[in-house]
């Protein structure tokens, strides 16, 4: 089977993108298009005194100025979080108010009062300039720390003290014990940086309402439609789920950020009822800065003790998580049960304890970026890690071998079983391919040209596919995250694959064919993958958590099981024989062991014709599953990164950067490997270029790309990939999922490295030249006293 | 109000357009070739790279009116019948993901392999990285975007 | 982007009457500095003269000596074999200004007029004691640069030619901007006939600069060796996000360091 599941196939969807024909949301315009522009808050906080639109309104192909109270009015709900949080002493979570326009208050620079709808984009920017908004400022916090200071600005009436919850997880009291009785305590404190997923293409919107079947069209940007019109109808009652399609085209890349259900889109299909006229929005880059969720922004203290031989005797650890101004939709989840369940790492640990407090900031609502709570814990246990091997003056690798989870499945202390591994395998593979026996020769031969060349490991662990659905319901999950597909056999035998999984550059329409392909020995051109409209597929939880692997491929599976037994009951009446003797095969159907056959397109003609099928067997040859997992999915692997710092500038090359990771069964390896490559990109841009920064009131100082620092091809080298995959049990293919493990495993194998090469360990990130350079420039009077 | 003309294409195209039109709103809203994108307000994405008389040029930060009279190329006049080795190597290489930023990564890849030959100069993946400062990529790591480049090098 | 009118001047006489007509004129040269800020509506002028066709554009060589046109773009200077062969140092600082697309467009005449405080040209000028020629007079570097974002230029007046004689040695070393790529620390050393001269572009608070201590230690021996014991200050140095006053003064002494190297 030459494109069957493992072939390096070349994706189907190139074409349209490298010719230009990729239809994007910015793509779409309607006959009556108008456009709308935000008029948006200048302060981090304030109340808003009045709004003043008579000038806007009389301003050239201006159609309407709306603003927040009408929104309300009109019954429009506020924007939730779709994950529910207890705090440690049984309360619930303090969830403020986020309309989709301010009404009384603004809480963050950006925050939408008004919207003009115009006859252009230039008018409707031009309108919305002169909408005349008076505000009353008010003292603004943007740093989670802060927001917790008695004393310091409330952001929502009902968060005393900007706190959202305070939770945990663990036993407190045996992880004490374990510490207490460590030969050897590590103690570290680290920042998360907060990051901006950028995305390339911004933000879109155009919405279509239909006065005469009072129905709604959205085209978005979004990883997953279905999900947008649960919410938008469920919640945000802008209409019903029967009278509002939700079309995510082509989707320019996603890493989290297009998810959520933001005010635009609502605002949008809202006026375009108002105004009865199809309405659009796009994003300009300088509004994804200051409108766009952000990701992780924690501030951590975390300790971590050993006994004589290096074994971790218990795990304690201290987070601070900012939330920004309002709860976005996953947000709740993201520093709880994506966070601290992953703490126990690929370590035995017997004693984990976590506690974290979810605060509001004057800041842009953070949630899920690509890695979601993961790269965070992957970040606190690697720079345990590595910092005490050096301070107790072992091998890293060594240290981290001797407490590897070695047997499966494994119970942590965190609730995750893991179910399959190979974590010395991962190990050895990573060595091997990044050469560390020859480092301490490549490390000298870089001092003699006056570099500093430092190696640095993770081992990082993730839970992908998050499920099963009873169980996300019991911990808080306002939805189920399972999947579902239809597979389709049309009359001539060619297939169409409904799927809810959304594909914005993962080459669903390549891997998904393959794995039908392969089932049925068809080739791949016979397969067509139709996702991303919710009045096509039947339903569907997206793309986001590496889950369309794990969940979406293993839907498509069931279904095609079902398809299977249905084909081979047609088979064995056409041909006389007993089901259990039909085998399918390269695109035909057999009596096994006999010349006595029929093509795949012969059994798709029998069952539409309907003219000698079984008795009571309905025509047709279409079905459907919804898969349900049984458990998380866990990738895992080794990084090993080797940098060159410049000590004269602090500039920091990654000369080899190599992975060894544990996917599972890989379904196309070329797909994966580009998975691999981008995760470890935006890896390497949280580890060395990318932090937003706020001001001290609430001002954005990274608002383009002048100030927030993308990785470019020349920060980046060529990537080594290894496999080592073992199957997961619990899926039919043994899927593990590939698509966060990059930017999980990268940012602390980098910081090693660099920790490594200067002889100091107290080095946030973004490791910038300034930074590395002032670390050794703080470290030089030490090593020279040394 | 300003007529504009150009050669988009191989077409012919006049238009009378207002003055602060740039380049890439006439490409997209007037003459509605929308492969040309627009992921950036600083003119440092590259997303909307085209060749203005056979230079590679960021149609963002040029207006219509500018470049009237000009012989303009957008990533859909690239492919000639066949695609063009450049899209070829796109494909072959797997150096595009979610697709937004690659009509640009392909119009510069263009751009910097013909006027490396041009020069006589050896495009060495050090210089690719370079070449490719005005171009962001977020999914792919730009592993196979060099690849594809350094592959359709060897092809044009 | 702000309604505006556009026209396209003939010659430089014609663009000169352009913009005296207009009721708040800007001229037009790559845009590439430009055109960013009207698109982030940062500037409204009523007309734009754009000189594409004014016939500025053009390198001539005479005896050591170029005229570099105002509208000669920074792919143009790289490229150029006369600029490669005078003045290497600035064929090598162009071909590092922005991207090759910026650079296909913007030009050198546009850079100075803007004199953006993390510019390369300034420091290039500053450095080879350029002059500045414009429609109504010649201006040395010296007295062109006035601080960040400002010139010597009048009202109405326009660039029309650099001229720029060949050093002894002189090369330039730039420390970009993780970020914007623009410099954080950019340095020309010079080796000319009359003394050593070396600008700083990228640090200073207020724009492009001599460095006198850097310039004292070359003249007295000039190898980057001369710069090693030197104490450059944070005193004026700019500091912002991407580095402090201190970071950028190491910056200023390792650039000079490499440029003297590559001199």
């Amino acid at each position: 089977m030459s494109d069957g599941i493992g072939a390096r196939t070349k994706r189907k969807e190139d074409k349209r993108f490298t010719t230009g024909r990729g239809k994007y949301t910015d793509d779409v315009r309607m006959e009556n298009q108008a456009y709308a522009a935000f008029v948006r808050s200048p302060h981090a906080h304030a109340e808003v005194a009045g709004i003043d639109a008579a000038k806007a309104e009389a301003m050239p192909g201006v159609i309407a100025v709306l603003n927040g109270a009408e929104l309300t009015g009109d019954g429009i709900g506020n924007i939730i979080c779709g994950w529910a949080i207890t705090s440690k002493d049984g309360s619930p979570m303090n969830m403020g108010a986020w309309s989709a326009l301010a009404t009384q208050k603004v809480r963050y620079v950006g925050d939408a009062v008004a919207v003009v709808v115009a006859e252009s984009v230039a008018e409707a920017q031009a309108a919305a300039e002169a909408v005349e908004v008076s505000y009353k400022e008010l003292a603004a916090v943007t740093m989670s720390d802060a927001a917790l200071e008695t004393g310091a600005p409330e952001i929502h009436d009902n968060a005393p003290g900007n706190l959202i919850y305070d939770w945990e997880i663990g036993d407190v009291a045996a992880t004490d014990a374990g510490l207490a009785s460590a030969s050897h305590v590590c103690e570290i404190d680290l920042t998360n940086n907060r990051l901006s997923p950028n995305p390339m293409e911004p933000r879109s919107a155009v919405a279509i309402f239909d006065e005469a079947e009072d129905h709604y069209t959205l085209y978005t940007t979004s990883q997953n439609p279905h999900v947008a019109r649960l919410v938008l109808s469920a919640f945000y009652q802008v209409a019903p789920e029967h009278k509002l399609r939700v079309i995510a085209p082509d989707v320019g890349g996603g890493f989290g950020s297009k998810i959520y259900i933001y005010p635009e889109e609502i605002v949008c299909l809202w006026a375009s009822m108002k105004t009865n006229r199809s309405v659009k929005w796009t994003s300009s880059r300088s509004e994804a800065f200051m409108t766009d969720a952000h990701g992780r922004d924690h501030v951590t203290t975390a300790k971590m003790g050993f006994d004589a031989e290096g074994k971790i005797t218990g795990f304690k650890v201290d987070t601070i998580a900012n939330f920004g101004a309002y709860m976005s939709l996953f947000s709740s989840a993201v520093p709880t049960y994506l966070y601290a369940t992953l703490l126990s790492g690929q370590y035995d640990i017997s004693n984990i304890h976590c506690n974290v407090r979810a605060v509001y900031t004057n800041t842009v609502p953070v949630d899920a970026y690509r890695g979601a709570g993961r790269p965070e814990a992957s970040f606190v246990i690697e720079r345990m890690l590595e910092v005490a091997a050096r301070e107790m003056g072992m091998d890293p690798a060594e240290l981290r071998r001797r407490n590897f989870v070695q047997s499966f499945p494994h119970q942590t202390p965190v609730i995750m079983a893991y179910d399959a591994g190979d974590f010395d395998g991962n190990m050895d593979k990573a060595q091997a391919a990044a050469d560390v026996r020859g480092f301490a020769a490549r490390k000298a031969e870089a001092a003699s040209r006056g570099k500093l060349r430092g190696l640095g490991y993770a081992c990082y662990i993730e839970a992908c596919g998050i499920a099963p659905s009873a169980a996300v319901g019991s911990l808080g999950a306002g939805v189920g995250l399972w999947e579902s597909a239809e597979v389709r056999v049309n009359p001539v035998g060619t297939i169409e694959i409904l799927t809810g999984s959304h594909s914005h550059g993962q080459g669903h329409e390549t891997t998904f064919a393959q794995v039908v392909a392969d089932r049925f020995g068809l080739p791949v051109e016979n397969i067509q993958i139709v996702h991303g409209d919710t009045d096509k597929v039947q339903f569907g939880m997206g793309t986001y958590g590496s889950r369309s692997g794990a969940v979406g491929i293993s839907a498509i599976v069931k279904a095609m099981d079902k398809v299977e037994a249905k084909v081979k009951k047609i088979a064995a009446h056409q041909l006389e024989a007993s089901e259990d003797d039909i085998v399918i095969e390269g695109g035909e159907v057999k009596i096994a062991g006999t010349d006595k056959k029929m093509g795949w397109h012969e059994i798709g003609l029998a069952a539409y014709t309907g003219h000698n099928l079984p008795d009571g067997m309905e025509p047709g040859l279409k079905e459907g599953a919804f898969y349900d997992p049984v458990n998380f999915t866990f990738p895992a692997g080794t990084y090993i990164a080797e940098v060159e710092v410049d000590p004269e500038t602090g500039t920091v090359e990654i000369c080899q950067f190599t992975a060894a990771d544990d996917f599972g069964t890989l379904i196309n390896p070329m797909i994966v490997e580009g998975q691999v490559h981008g995760g470890v990109a935006q890896g390497i841009g949280q580890a060395l270029l990318e932090q937003v920064v706020y001001d001290d009131e609430g001002q954005l100082l990274t608002g383009s790309y002048m100030d927030y620092c993308m990785p470019r091809a020349d920060d980046v080298p060529f990537y080594t990939i290894e496999h080592n995959s073992t199957v997961c049990p619990n899926n039919p293919l043994g899927i593990k999922g590939c698509g966060e493990a990059g930017a999980i495993g990268s940012p602390p194998a980098i910081i090693n490295a660099i920790t490594d090469a200067i002889g100091a360990e107290d080095l946030a990130m973004p490791a910038t030249p300034q930074r590395v350079w002032a670390a050794l420039q703080a470290a030089a009077p030490r090593m020279a006293a040394e | 109000m300003t007529e504009v003309s150009m050669t988009v294409n191989g077409k012919s195209i006049a238009r009378d357009v207002p003055d602060n039109t740039l380049l890439v709103e006439f490409l997209r809203e007037h003459l509605r070739l929308t492969g040309t994108h627009v992921g950036c307000d600083t003119s440092q994405c590259g997303a909307c790279v085209v060749h203005i008389d056979g230079k590679a040029v960021k149609s963002c930060t040029a207006l219509a009116v500018q470049v009237s009279g000009s012989d303009v190329t957008t990533i859909e006049g690239v492919a000639n019948g066949a695609l063009h080795p450049m899209q070829k190597a796109f494909n072959d290489n797997h150096g595009l993901q979610c697709g937004f930023c690659t009509p640009g990564m392909i119009m510069s890849g263009i751009d910097m392999v013909s006027r490396f030959k041009a020069e006589g100069r050896d495009l060495t993946e050090q210089a690719i990285r370079h070449e490719l400062e005005g171009n962001i990529c977020r999914c792919t790591g730009y592993h196979n975007i060099v690849k594809s480049i350094q592959d359709a090098a060897t092809k044009m | 982007m702000y309604e505006t009118n556009y026209h396209k001047a003939k010659s430089l006489q014609d663009a000169a009457a352009l913009l005296s007509q207009a009721d708040d004129g800007a001229v037009l040269a790559g845009g590439q500095t430009l055109i960013p800020t009207l698109k982030q509506r940062l500037a409204a002028p009523s007309d734009l003269v754009d000189l594409a066709d004014a016939g500025l554009a053009g390198i001539e060589e005479a005896s050591g000596t170029l005229e570099i046109g105002a509208m000669t773009t920074h792919a143009e200077v790289a490229a150029s074999e006369k600029v490669q062969k005078v003045i290497p140092g600035l064929a090598c600082l162009a071909a590092g200004i922005g991207d090759p697309a910026v650079r296909h467009r913007g030009t050198i005449g546009g850079s100075l007029a803007n004199n953006d405080p993390a510019a390369d040209y300034p420091a290039a000028m500053l450095a080879l004691a350029a002059t500045i020629v414009t429609d109504q007079r010649e201006i040395a570097a010296e007295d062109f640069f006035t601080g960040m974002f400002s010139t010597d230029l009048e009202e109405g007046e326009i660039i029309k030619s650099i001229r720029v004689s060949a050093p002894e040695r002189g090369a330039y070393a730039k420390f970009p901007n993780p970020a914007s790529r623009y410099a954080m620390a950019g340095v020309f050393v010079a080796k000319t006939a009359s003394g050593v001269r070396v600008a700083v572009t990228g640090a200073g608070e207020d724009g492009v600069y001599r460095d006198a201590g850097i310039e004292a230690a070359l003249t007295a021996d000039f190898a980057p060796s001369a710069i090693d014991g030197l104490d450059v200050a944070a005193d004026g140095m700019m500091s912002d996000i991407h580095g402090s006053a201190v970071y950028r003064a190491q910056l200023v002494k390792v650039m000079a360091k490499r440029a003297t190297e590559a001199a």
